[in-house]
């Protein structure tokens, strides 16, 4: 695909003895929702880290717009870890002026905007937030960055379930059109109406790769209730445990 | 309104199908201009990709036309508005008399609760 903006050929990764990614053919297009499901342990984390830069592949090629991951790539990634990052010390106002710093294509006035409809004073210590209010200023960083590719790790398993609701509208609502969204969880009916396509990860293996629709379409039941099946059913059929 | 989405069926299917019906019922008037795409699709909590599918199923059954630079809109055709209405009545009436027979009630029955519930209530 000759305009898909991530690209993974034969993508694999190993911690050691243990494979996290195995083989991992990928493509995705631009101006796409997608999520990214599996159980624990399936390579969703791993494979974000190497899309973003911070991990290398054993084996494998990626590209993010036609580059492999570097400084350019890192100036169109915005990238949400799975985990908090910064000094406590910092208010969110400080945490702003960093990615100023940092990010051409940060909106300060956007992240202003972002604090208010979440409900947070950006003049409030990292320290003094409860830990939703810290995830939502991760969330209005990564947000308030005119990004061609958002990676999203876990952005909701820490808030709950009415102010989910409202992330996955924030993330809709300003995420930059022409760019593409994709968010690992497992929380998967929470998001599933946002999302156009899915992909399924199984011990570092790409085993489902379509739109939400056309799965909808073909199986007649949601996503959530399919991935549901496929993960319960598969350690019984092969006997492999 | 609010939007009701189910998980056996594309939601893009559902969304078109609601989409339809306010245009039925008059919320939104011929020739009225629609909400755009990602005002509608906020509102349903939806990919916006997902509502302009929607939309662009609406234009092809020809409930709703596209303009280049106003948007898009509900057709002026008010008899295609009226065909699709009928559509969605006669639907609606089948399943009841199918749930009603069911139950093992004849025809004549159906039509006598009908009666019965529009002196009650109507």
């Amino acid at each position: 695909m000759a305009d898909s903006l991530i690209c993974c050929r034969g993508l694999s990764k190993a911690y050691g003895q243990r494979m996290a990614l195995q083989g991992v053919d990928l493509d995705l297009g631009r101006g796409r929702i997608v999520g990214l499901l599996g159980p624990n342990g399936s390579g969703k984390t791993t494979l974000i880290k190497i899309l973003c830069g911070l991990l290398r592949p054993t084996q494998g090629v990626v590209t993010v717009d036609g580059q492999a991951p570097g400084p350019y790539t890192k100036s169109i990634v915005s990238y949400l870890p799975d985990r908090m990052y910064f000094a406590a010390w910092m208010k969110a106002t400080d945490l702003f002026d960093l990615f100023a710093d940092f990010y051409e294509d940060f909106d300060r006035q956007k992240a202003m905007d972002m604090c208010r409809s979440l409900g947070v004073d950006p003049g409030d210590q990292i320290k003094t937030m409860s830990k939703g209010t810290k995830e939502k200023v991760q969330l209005v960083l990564v947000m308030a960055r005119k990004a061609q590719l958002y990676l999203l790790d876990e952005p909701i398993a820490g808030v709950d379930p009415a102010a989910r609701d409202f992330i996955m509208n924030t993330i809709l609502t300003n995420y930059n059109e022409a760019g593409t969204v994709l968010i690992s969880t497992h929380l998967i009916s929470d998001i599933e109406r946002v999302l156009d396509e899915v992909v399924f990860l199984q011990s570092g293996r790409v085993i489902l790769h379509n739109s939400v629709d056309n799965i909808r379409e073909q199986e007649g039941k949601s996503v959530d209730a399919l991935f549901r099946e496929m993960f319960r059913a598969m350690p019984m059929e092969g006997g492999r445990f | 309104m609010e939007w009701k989405l189910t998980d056996d069926r594309p939601i893009w299917m559902q969304l078109s199908e609601q989409m339809a019906r306010r245009i039925v019922a008059g919320q939104y008037p011929p020739g009225s201009k629609l909400p755009p795409v990602r005002e509608l699709a906020a509102d349903a909590g939806v990919n916006p990709n997902t509502m302009q599918r929607a939309l662009a199923q609406l234009e092809s059954d020809g409930l709703a036309v596209s303009n280049r630079t106003a948007g898009r809109a509900v057709t002026e055709d008010a008899a295609a508005i009226e065909s699709v209405r009928r559509t969605m009545a006669r639907r609606i009436t089948k399943e009841f008399l199918s749930a009603i027979a069911d139950l093992g009630y004849t025809r004549e029955d159906a039509l006598a609760l009908l009666k019965e519930e529009e002196d009650t209530h109507g």
